[in-house]
């Protein structure tokens, strides 16, 4: 076991996740081993079918591993009881979903304080912590809308109101970009970056590069493996006119 | 620069230097930061001498550079109109990668898996400052729309990235 367990917010290690039984069997998850550091953004992207849903699941503690480890903030999760492992679910991590999985019979305050009630906050306590995030996130005047007669854009971005709302160690999002335009998914990635930059831990798995490309770190994901890493951050490609062939 | 551009953000109105340059700056936002000031009027001293505009020098007869007004001749007005309705878009060189794939394997030069993988760290890099550079501008504004066309084009550049390692690897475990 490396050190990094205990410094790490999230830890895989020699994580194995099969599908099915025997000669049958499909290795969704063939041996991953990733360390995701407190406020690091992490990205994994891959073609569908590579596994990174079913990773994304496994850290999160909505799946169970064949084998191997999963840590989260230097505790030992995968082995746990299945009570233990729902408090987990319900107060350390939180998900962002593509589909955004709003409860269409609330309204969007109703949806976000769902996760801190659920976490144990009081109801003033979670009405107040959701209506500063709504505020935070531009859509304090949507508040009391019904899902339905939200934007595609907004809706994601109570999606992810709701999972800030219990204060988790870290934020998990599976395609949160998918179902959006390029003008909602440029309000994602500003809403990723603001959380970054408050010091949130975020993982996300998509297929979408632009996602991947504002990440501190990204992995490419093929057949269960994670195959390469980029590291992201630090120095730019210099003058963005290159890009445009302004320079001379 | 090229000049059928500059020449055509003088078709609005008579500008000075400074204001062709701010227009420019609008529509380019950061990607303009590279535009350099001496090289338009250099390109606005050509196009005088090719009777593609003239120039008036504004009250105060000082011969500084920014007192000048440029000003389209009529031969101006129809380059422009020609430009405009001229079809064209830029080539992107993909036979020199793919041809660099194909010499390092058959060469036996390089890992075209090793070469594919440092192309995409680049392309996501400029993706990245791409993005970031989107983020920073207002929902509409000229620039970024500018920046979206350029981050599209970065993904198709990296999804055929993605083929090229398929394809290559697939080569790899079949010979």
């Amino acid at each position: 076991m490396s050190n990094a367990v205990g410094t790490s917010v999230l830890c895989a290690r020699g994580l194995h996740k099969r599908h099915g039984e025997g000669e049958g069997s499909v290795r969704a998850v063939d041996g991953v081993d990733l360390d995701i550091g407190a406020g690091e953004t992490v990205a994994v992207m891959g073609p569908s079918g590579c596994g990174k849903s079913t990773l994304l699941h496994l850290l999160g503690g909505l799946d169970r591993p064949s084998g191997g480890e999963v840590w989260l903030n230097g505790r030992r999760i995968d082995d746990i009881s299945e009570k233990a492992l729902a408090r987990v679910r319900r107060t350390d991590v939180s998900y962002v979903f593509q589909s955004f999985h709003l409860m269409e019979e609330l309204t969007a305050v109703e949806n976000v304080e769902m996760s801190a009630l659920l976490a144990g906050r009081s109801p003033r306590t979670a009405r107040r912590r959701a209506e500063e995030l709504l505020d935070r996130l531009g859509i304090a005047d949507r508040s009391k809308s019904l899902p339905s007669a939200l934007s595609g854009g907004q809706r994601q971005r109570v999606a992810v109101a709701r999972a800030l709302c219990n204060e988790p160690l870290v934020v998990l999002a599976d395609e949160p970009t998918g179902n959006l335009d390029s003008t909602a998914t440029l309000d994602v990635l500003r809403l990723f970056k603001d959380l970054h930059e408050s010091g949130q831990t975020l993982v996300v798995v998509t297929h979408d590069a632009r996602i991947a490309a504002t990440a501190d770190r990204m992995f490419s994901m093929r057949d269960g493996v994670l195959v390469d890493e980029t590291r992201l951050t630090g120095g730019t490609t210099g003058q963005l006119g290159a890009l445009i062939g302004l320079e001379d | 620069m090229q000049q059928e551009v500059v020449l055509a953000m003088l078709a609005k109105e008579p500008s000075h230097g400074y204001q062709l340059r701010a227009r420019l700056r609008d529509a380019l936002g950061p990607l303009g930061e590279a535009m350099n000031a001496g090289h338009i009027y250099v390109t606005l001293t050509r196009l005088e001498k090719a009777g593609l505009l003239a120039v008036e020098r504004s009250a105060g007869g000082a011969d500084r550079p920014d007192r000048k007004v440029y000003t389209l001749t009529p031969d101006g007005q129809q380059r422009v109109a020609e430009w405009i309705a001229e079809v064209s878009w830029p080539r992107p060189d993909l036979a020199e990668f793919h041809l660099k794939l194909i010499a390092a394997a058959s060469g036996g030069l390089a890992d075209p898996l090793a070469i594919v993988d440092a192309q995409r760290r680049e392309l996501l890099r400029r993706l990245r400052d791409t993005q970031l550079a989107a983020m920073a501008e207002p929902d509409g504004s000229n620039a970024a729309l500018l920046l979206e066309g350029i981050a599209l084009r970065l993904q198709a550049d990296l999804r055929w990235l993605e083929a090229c390692e398929k394809n290559w690897t697939k080569r790899r475990n079949g010979s």
